[in-house]
């Protein structure tokens, strides 16, 4: 498949040359022309408005490799740490369940480690089966028996869709998974859905540091994986009287060339963890310094939540990095969201946008924030954090 | 020891806007960049050579113009440095870009491979864990420390979500790394000649012995269906009056959302 330019088309607006995120359009003689950087993305052909630019196959579409009927049911990698199951493993299974029942089909857990009790909790999640394989091995995390077993168990069941939570170890593991099976792997997707006319799961995420979004298919081999941010699908419901099926899995064979010597939990990550709080409160540079903070954790305190920041806060060194929310940060998905003397990069919305309400505190009317805001107030955060204090107080007598 | 890194020449996505009439991206006058974190990955390549001794090639994989980013790497102190280019490349996904790294990396002979932990365009942290597995290689992703490092096996800290975790791995082995891992150096002066000087050495799918069917777009098993705008909020409300009228008309919206 390539792109190609109608040059007696072409009307050389340039319109394409500015919608290509890759910057693969060029003028040359006042015609657009693709160079090398072109992915294939198609973002130019619907900005032409003549109707120049179009998609041709050349023969090179990718190969069926596995017969795609083969593969059936939605499968879902329960991750745990320290014997527990993470939470990204029940928003998963909510969004597997939507999945699976559009395909018609049923909804698998995978669980490495932890005991039954674990596995129990993944069917009153919503999980129909779960395999679930318990050895020593899994106690620690390391990434080539995950990836080994994961393999094993998907070229002996064939399930038509695998996800994975796009955290430290499913983003680690899983790319070995999708490279030796050969299909593909959408990473951190933030929406899925399947495509009515063809049955293929729809893998949408961020791109460009959450500039722009793309839909992501892989239409000619199988599992479809994709791995999902935490905190941006509901989980399931959860049914205390749901039962299911508990299958052994058996980890003979497996390799491991790593050791972990250690498992640290540093208590400053544990504590804050900024990705299960449902209120955050964050300060960026309009708290003009480090003791600004202090207001921040003032409120934060009153309304029960934790302490947010944005990148220029934490490059000021007015609060460490674990306080970062954003592309380079934490993303996350709190009930509310309070911006204070934050100006709204790009970067940092990308990591909160999410958020159910977002109040925004600004001095600047024109800053970004207030376009992501559920509520916004132009005005100086030292005169309006003080009040919303006062206020609060009053509200709850 | 031979080290290799392997880097991505990308935009710089922090300097990339949206133009808020027609939702599309501004890519104008946003410079190419080295990957912020394969920086990192480099600088990291040099602390190990300064360790244990060894020799430093940067490779990418890329169109002509990323021939900037490897002399950038030679400025920095690098040894030696490959351009895998090749028209046949154009549109790889994460799965033909690893194998592709995966016939060059074969072809120069490495006992530890470094990346990035991610690029900063597609965010997708796939390549590097995928490399690791067509090598048949160990790897240990989100490497914030070094440890220790020895003729034959490495120790470093893997950062994860709660904390982090101390692992050691036999050579040969990848690892990606972390912004916190270092603090990249700044090229020298005799560095910059080096770069200035330098012959860029090509290697194209035939010389590293890639496969047509797993290179480009046609070994790529994801395609990109369409690329958009993100969705702008609905019901926004910018509150007015005197700050004290904004916040009570602000507390009262949360006691009506039970909020407070």
């Amino acid at each position: 498949m390539r792109i190609v330019i109608d040059a007696e088309l072409c009307t050389g607006c340039e319109a394409c040359v500015n919608a290509c995120p890759f910057g693969a359009m060029e003028m040359k003689d006042g015609k657009a022309v693709i160079n090398d950087f072109c992915n294939v993305c198609k973002g130019c052909i619907d900005v032409c408005p003549v109707g120049a630019i179009s998609e041709v196959a050349d023969g090179d579409e990718f190969k069926p490799g596995n017969d795609l009927a083969d593969y059936k049911g939605v499968w879902i990698f329960a991750e745990q740490r320290h014997g527990k199951v993470a939470g990204v493993a029940y928003e998963l299974l909510g969004i597997g369940r939507k999945l699976a029942e559009e395909r018609n089909t049923t909804l698998s857990a995978v669980l490495f480690g932890a005991d039954d009790s674990e596995a129990q909790e993944l069917i009153r999640w919503g999980a129909e089966k779960v395999y679930h394989a318990k050895d020593v091995l899994f106690d620690t995390f390391n990434d080539e028996p995950y990836s080994q077993l994961m393999i094993r168990l998907i070229e002996q069941y064939k399930p038509e869709i695998v996800l994975a939570g796009a955290t430290a170890i499913g983003r680690s593991f899983v790319p070995r998974v999708a490279g030796r099976i050969k299909t593909g792997l959408t990473a951190d997707c933030t929406q899925l859905e399947i495509d009515r006319e063809t049955g293929n799961l729809m893998q949408i995420r961020p791109a460009f540091g959450g500039n722009i979004m793309a839909t992501i298919l892989c239409p000619s081999y199988r599992p479809q994986m994709a791995t999902v941010r935490p905190r941006v699908m509901k989980r399931g419901e959860y049914d205390a009287s749901r039962t299911g099926e508990i299958i052994p899995v058996n980890a003979e064979g497996l390799t491991c060339r790593t050791r972990v010597l250690a498992s640290v939990c540093e208590e400053g990550t544990c504590k804050i963890n900024l990705q299960d709080a449902e209120i955050i409160v964050s300060g960026g540079r309009g708290l003009g310094d480090a003791k600004g903070f202090e207001l921040i954790r003032e409120v934060a305190e009153l309304v029960g939540g934790v302490v947010g920041s944005s990148r220029a806060a934490v490059d000021e060194g007015w609060i460490p990095y674990r306080h970062q929310v954003g592309q380079t940060g934490k993303t996350v998905c709190p009930k509310i969201y309070i911006a204070c003397g934050i100006s709204g990069a790009v970067q940092h919305i990308v990591g909160m946008s999410s958020s159910d309400i977002i109040i925004a505190i600004n001095k600047n009317p024109d800053a970004p924030i207030f376009n992501v805001a559920t509520y916004g107030i132009v005005g100086d955060l030292y005169e309006v954090l003080p009040l919303l204090i006062k206020k609060i107080r009053e509200a709850r007598g | 020891m031979q080290i290799i890194v392997c880097i991505k020449q990308v935009p710089d996505t922090a300097e990339v806007r949206i133009n808020p009439e027609t939702n599309t991206l501004i890519r104008e006058g946003v410079p190419s960049i080295i990957n912020p974190y394969d920086v990192h990955a480099i600088e990291a390549a040099l602390q190990i050579r300064e360790k244990a001794g060894g020799k430093v090639t940067v490779i990418t994989m890329g169109p002509p113009q990323a021939e900037e980013a490897l002399r950038e790497s030679i400025a920095m102190g690098a040894d030696d440095v490959r351009l895998i280019s090749d028209r046949l490349f154009a549109g790889s996904d994460t799965w033909a870009t690893s194998y592709t790294l995966y016939k060059a990396v074969q072809k120069l002979g490495a006992d530890i491979i470094l990346c990035g932990k991610q690029a900063i365009d597609g965010d997708t942290a796939q390549v590097g864990p995928a490399l690791a597995e067509y090598m048949n290689i160990p790897h240990i992703s989100y490497v914030r420390k070094l440890e220790d490092v020895t003729e034959t096996s490495i120790r470093v800290q893997r950062l994860m979500d709660d904390g982090y975790d101390v692992v050691e791995s036999p050579l040969p082995v990848l690892l990606t790394v972390v912004k916190e891992m270092n603090v990249p150096r700044l090229p020298s002066l005799k560095g910059k000649m080096a770069a200035k000087k330098a012959v860029i050495i090509k290697m194209t799918a035939e010389d590293i012995g890639a496969e047509e069917q797993n290179i480009g777009l046609r070994g790529s098993p994801t395609q990109v269906k369409n690329i958009f705008a993100p969705q702008a909020k609905g019901d926004r409300r910018v509150l007015e009056g005197t700050p004290e009228q904004q916040v009570d008309a602000l507390v009262a919206e949360l006691r009506r959302l039970q909020c407070v």
